[in-house]
């Protein structure tokens, strides 16, 4: 870690203020993942700006119903969200849940081992350098939405699930506020991967927003991984319906581990709306998910594996059987 | 072939100022006054600026849970924290579970079972167990087990340790 200053933000309006002063400051609340990433000499912030006495630590409802999450609530208290809940309970270790913040959760960088190890070239880390992964042990990387200068994954269960539920991110900059869709915050790699999302450097995250619509009967979240607990997904899929007996009226699906953010396809979605709930017709809809799917030496496997995930998801999602996050039985 | 990259990245870059910060812990019940540099962490605030090495340094990234300590009674990764940043606060380490030379009821289950082979991990793995049943949301060996996920025990006393929670919930 190199050696770097240490400032509070007092307000909102002061954090704007001194990141926007300073190129090389960062914002920290949780710090799980930045700090492990400056002890790894990865991140090499000069300033660090600690926003973690904002006062931006309450849930409230909003005017219409939804859920107003402040951008420093941790994780571990998420628990309002059937759907949410289930994702966040599936991410991380009850320590870090307690550490880790919304925002921070958002923030977290997309990245893979060789964007930790220094000594290899990474175009995430250093644009340019070239991208180690896509030739190298790449069993974790992303299937789809990949570029040839990144095929890293971000890393989030949380995240996956805010994808779903179409979440809104409130952020405040030099400006004033604006208000980031899902599906927009965080990007693909393209050619510029050293940029995971699209929040500028003078912005901070206030909020995430949650809409009314909250699924809370047909929903599931399942995660595949190396080991049952505390790790990275191979893929995982959330997947909300909403029924009319048989008939699939509304439904949402976001995957994780397999893209550079949370990976919905709309067109997807579209496809299953007005369609009968089914096996078969479920297997459609993995398989176009997954048309694009690009595997590499190590990660083919991942391709199938969420076709399954995702046939697997709706399923329980249609049967109202969510996937337990203690007992690890995928039924 | 890509260019080589940065390999060899200077690890202490000398950066102007700033003076170390003072900083007021409430440590095991005991009011503590430090001046430290921003980048110390809670972890070696703890070891190397109170002696208190009972909480143990593992992987020094958040993997292990071996410095598992419990900040304002929550159960956290004390190498991932900056001292600076927990101004006030009060920390709980394993030299604090004892009360009036009493070991804790989850030190006395951890004896009971065997719950260890090393040691190593053991202040981070009865931390974690004390904030596990502080957040009451166990009930089963399975949810004890995923909720004590963050804690490593490479000598995989998993079983005993389990059984030793088990034994101290039904005490609480």
């Amino acid at each position: 870690m190199i050696n770097f200053q240490y400032a509070k933000a007092n307000d909102v309006a002061d954090a704007v203020r001194q990141i926007a002063a300073d190129p090389a400051a960062k914002f920290i609340a949780g710090g799980t993942n930045l700090i492990d990433l400056m002890k790894e000499d990865v991140e090499r912030p000069t300033r660090l700006i600690d926003i973690s006495r904002l006062p931006l630590g309450k849930v409230e409802e909003t005017a219409d119903g939804g859920l107003r999450i402040g951008a420093l609530v941790p994780n571990s208290d998420l628990a309002y969200h059937p759907l949410l809940a289930s994702a966040i309970l599936a991410g991380a270790s009850q320590q870090l849940r307690n550490m880790a913040s919304t925002g921070g959760n958002l923030l977290q960088r997309t990245r893979c081992h060789y964007f930790y190890d220094v000594a290899t070239p990474c175009n995430k880390r250093d644009p340019g350098s070239g991208c180690s992964a896509i030739n190298g042990l790449n069993r974790m990387h992303a299937i789809l939405g990949t570029s040839d200068d990144c095929i890293a994954t971000h890393p989030s269960d949380m995240c996956v699930a805010l994808a779903a539920l179409e979440a809104k991110v409130r952020v405040t900059g030099p400006a004033g506020d604006r208000i980031i869709a899902f599906a927009d915050f965080h990007r693909l790699p393209g050619n510029t991967p050293q940029y995971d999302t699209n929040l500028r450097h003078d912005e901070i995250v206030t909020a995430v927003e949650l809409p009314t619509r909250g699924f809370a009967t047909n929903y599931t979240y399942i995660k595949i991984r190396d080991r049952l607990s505390y790790a990275f997904a191979l893929v995982s899929v959330a997947a909300t319906l909403e029924l009319e007996g048989k008939s699939i009226k509304e439904v949402r699906l976001a995957l994780g581990g397999v893209a550079h953010k949370p990976w919905r396809d709309q067109t997807v979605e579209a496809e299953l709306r007005g369609q009968t709930a089914s096996r078969t017709v479920f297997a459609r809809a993995a398989d176009m998910l997954l048309r694009d799917a690009k595997g590499f030496a190590h990660n083919g496997f991942k391709i199938e594996l969420a076709r399954r995930c995702v046939i697997r998801a709706l399923t329980q999602a249609a049967l109202g059987t969510p996937q337990s996050q203690s007992s690890k039985k995928i039924r | 072939m890509a260019r080589t990259s940065r390999t060899a990245r200077p690890m202490a870059e000398i950066i102007p100022g700033p003076d170390k910060i003072p900083v007021e812990l409430i440590v095991n019940d005991v009011r503590k006054r430090l001046t430290l540099a921003p980048w110390t962490t809670l972890l070696d605030a703890l070891r190397d600026h109170l002696d208190l090495t009972g909480t143990k340094k593992g992987c020094d990234h958040g993997q292990c849970g071996a410095c598992t300590v419990l900040v304002d009674g929550r159960r956290v990764n004390s190498c991932l924290i900056l001292a600076v940043m927990k101004d006030g606060a009060r920390i709980t380490t394993i030299e604090g579970l004892a009360t009036n030379g009493a070991v804790h009821p989850l030190q006395q289950a951890f004896i009971d079972h065997d719950a260890f082979q090393c040691g190593y991990c053991t202040p981070g793995q009865i931390c974690s167990a004390v904030g596990l049943l502080a957040e009451g949301k166990a009930r089963t060996a399975d949810e004890i087990r995923e909720l004590m996920s963050g804690n490593i025990c490479r000598c995989g006393a998993y079983p005993n340790i389990v059984a030793a929670i088990q034994q101290a919930m039904g005490e609480s």
